[in-house]
């Protein structure tokens, strides 16, 4: 009882403190975090990345043509003032196809994101909290899992369940969930001997609602930022499985399925295939740039 | 515990985690797929009998408990099935491209490796230095760089643009043709390098240039980031600086004593590593025209042979386990307290 009465004190008069240092504590991360130039920078280009995918259609300067109809009278063509990117093999404006393909990887990146959320985070938080034979349990399921190098299991499952967008994001969220889940269940074994979780234990409040309520939240930090570092992973992923034919399908804008369609004319028609590449590398960069900072600021272990 | 007691523990661990892999592979190849047999008959429209007889050559018609039993079983006795394109055995067709990718996930790890090592044990010593800054933009360049679009950026810039190397192939047609490589190991430049075969060894390595290239980038990238933060954590110990007061000179520390601490973290990424560029091989054996395993997954994967994807699938789990295992193996050794842990 000794450890409620505290923890029940401690918080209430805490915590108009801990607030106000929370606060503060935010705010100088987010000035170490603009310090750091290049994470400003990728910040900006995801930003203009999401505006240009939602505005394609306003944005873009053949919006048709960027959703795939064809235009055969000008295919081939080199960058001009007409098209500053070129046009490809039907004719179609690379500047629109590349603005319309910046869709597709930001939307399966959050569908996988939210999938691992659902499915990794419990598990994980379930794992730690309950210890025993069901941390034992779910932490072998992981291993299995984790010894597949995930981009072959993807491919695979990908290849049985049928080639499309939607199979791809079902098979990454069941390549990434065990990373998750293992850190979610390394910081849920602390976290169930904190004062305010045993506190709630005894008051009667059932394990589900402790997990949802008491644990799940406090690991939600160290998860976001792993997101960041990883959502660059889950687009390179996207794109080389649409590159080898098994994520999106012609006409479909999506950089990957770009980069192969150019690699036929790599010699004679390069900016086919160069564009698309530069999206998929820019804003993998800049997730990669942005991921980083955010786990120097977070995680000050790895501050150098 | 002693290694040896380690040893065995690993090893049992790793029965159990092939087992998984298995069990894994099985749900996906016979349990997900709503009809197998038509898989397994190559898609079409196969009539009644056919598909019956499919039933019972995969065992389909048996509790679902007993066909994981024969399925373990056929694994373990070599019998892989029989790929639906080729028409020969899946086990074989493996072994037999093996050889023409590990030549490239060999070249690639070993440039990726002294490069990363090297640049990243630099960049510590260096920190916050222009090499360092340098070093840390091209470690994140080569980690966002997809490897089948930086194939395709080689091909331009060596081939299209300064015509300096090779577009693709593992040998110039003329040069098979007039200096056949006799196969002894599967690898082309290690074969013509045994049989003094001058003309092949030289025109391989040319052929192996850009594909190594476009496979090491990710490797590199990571190995030099790993390697620079282990090599921090080991310049800023005890035992570096008192060598330092000593008047050890820094070459020494450096090369020596910092690097040798700072191995177990870089070896582990290695691993792992390894099984990227495996992968990659899919990639960028595609691009390159290479005759090794990646291409035969790709072709696999698009021409829906399953039994040829799920043999390739098992085989990379299969290498990647064990590579890991060698690599803890290597960790306990030069560093005995991992084993305590």
């Amino acid at each position: 009882m000794a450890a409620v009465e505290t923890a029940v004190k401690g918080g209430f008069s805490d915590w108009r403190l801990r607030r106000q240092s929370a606060i503060e504590e935010s705010r100088y991360n987010v000035r170490v975090f603009l310090r750091d130039k290049l994470a400003v920078a990728g910040l900006m280009v995801i930003v203009g990345t999401v505006l240009i995918a939602i505005f394609a259609g306003y944005l873009a300067p053949y919006p048709d043509q960027g959703r795939g109809n064809s235009d055969m009278q000008n295919r081939l063509q080199g960058p001009s003032a007409k098209n500053i990117m070129g046009t490809d093999q039907q004719g179609r404006d690379v500047l629109s196809r590349v603005m319309f393909g910046a869709r597709i990887p930001l939307i399966i990146s959050t569908v996988v994101t939210a999938g691992v959320l659902l499915v990794g985070v419990p598990l994980g938080g379930i794992a730690g909290y309950f210890g025993g034979w069901i941390d034992e349990a779910v932490m072998r399921i992981t291993d299995i899992f984790l010894a597949f190098p995930a981009l072959v299991l993807a491919l695979a499952l990908v290849a049985f369940l049928g080639a499309n967008l939607r199979n791809v994001a079902i098979a990454l969220v069941v390549t990434w969930w065990p990373w998750y889940s293992r850190l979610v269940r390394g910081m849920a074994i602390s976290l169930r001997e904190r004062p305010y979780v045993l506190a709630a234990k005894t008051m009667g409040v059932g394990h589900f609602a402790i997990i949802r309520r008491h644990i799940l939240p406090n690991t939600i930090g160290p998860v976001i930022v792993q997101m960041t570092v990883d959502v660059g992973s889950v687009i390179l992923e996207v794109a080389a499985l649409s590159f080898i034919g098994l994520g999106a399908k012609p006409p479909t804008p999506e950089w990957g399925l770009m980069v192969s369609d150019g690699r036929e004319y790599i010699l004679s028609a390069w900016w086919l295939s160069t564009f698309a590449g530069i999206g998929i590398f820019g804003l993998v960069l800049a997730y990669n740039l942005v991921g980083d900072a955010l786990r120097d600021v977070l995680d000050p272990r790895l501050k150098r | 515990m002693t290694m040896r007691a380690y040893i065995v523990r690993r090893l049992a661990l790793l029965l159990f985690v092939i087992l998984g892999i298995m069990t894994i592979t099985f749900f996906i190849s016979r349990v997900i797929p709503s009809d197998p047999t038509t898989l397994y008959l190559g898609g079409g429209h196969p009539t009644l009998e056919e598909k019956a007889r499919a039933r019972e050559a995969l065992g389909l018609n048996k509790p679902k408990v007993v066909q994981f039993g024969i399925y373990v079983k056929d694994f373990v006795s070599g019998d892989w099935g029989q790929s639906l394109r080729t028409r020969r055995p899946v086990l074989n067709d493996i072994l037999g491209f093996l050889p023409a990718s590990l030549e490239l996930i060999l070249s690639a790890m070993i440039l990726a490796v002294v490069l990363g090592v090297s640049v990243g044990a630099f960049a510590a010593y260096r920190k916050d230095r222009f090499v360092d800054h340098a070093g840390r933009v091209a470690a994140i360049a080569g980690v966002s760089l997809p490897s089948f679009f930086l194939a395709l950026l080689l091909q331009i810039a060596f081939f299209r643009v300064l015509h300096l190397l090779p577009v693709s192939g593992q040998l110039s047609i003329i040069v098979a043709q007039e200096h056949p490589v006799k196969e002894i190991t599967g690898m082309v430049v290690v074969d013509a390098l045994i049989t003094a075969n001058w003309a092949a060894f030289w025109n391989g390595l040319l052929h192996f240039i850009l594909p190594t290239l476009a496979l090491a980038a990710y490797t590199a990238g990571m190995t030099m980031r790993m390697t620079r933060s282990a090599m921090l954590d080991a310049l800023e110990s005890d035992y570096a600086r008192m060598a330092s007061a000593m008047g050890v000179p820094d070459r020494v520390i450096v090369g020596r004593y910092a690097l040798k601490n700072a191995m177990p973290p870089v070896l582990t990424v290695i691993g792992l590593l390894f099984a990227y560029a495996l992968v990659g091989t899919f990639f960028i054996e595609q691009i390159f025209a290479w005759h090794g395993l990646g291409t035969y997954a790709t072709t696999s994967i698009l021409n829906l042979d399953y039994p040829a994807i799920m043999g390739v699938t098992i085989i990379v789990a299969l290498a990647y386990v064990t590579v890991n295992l060698i690599v803890d193996l290597i960790i306990v050794r030069l560093d005995p307290r991992v084993m305590l842990s």
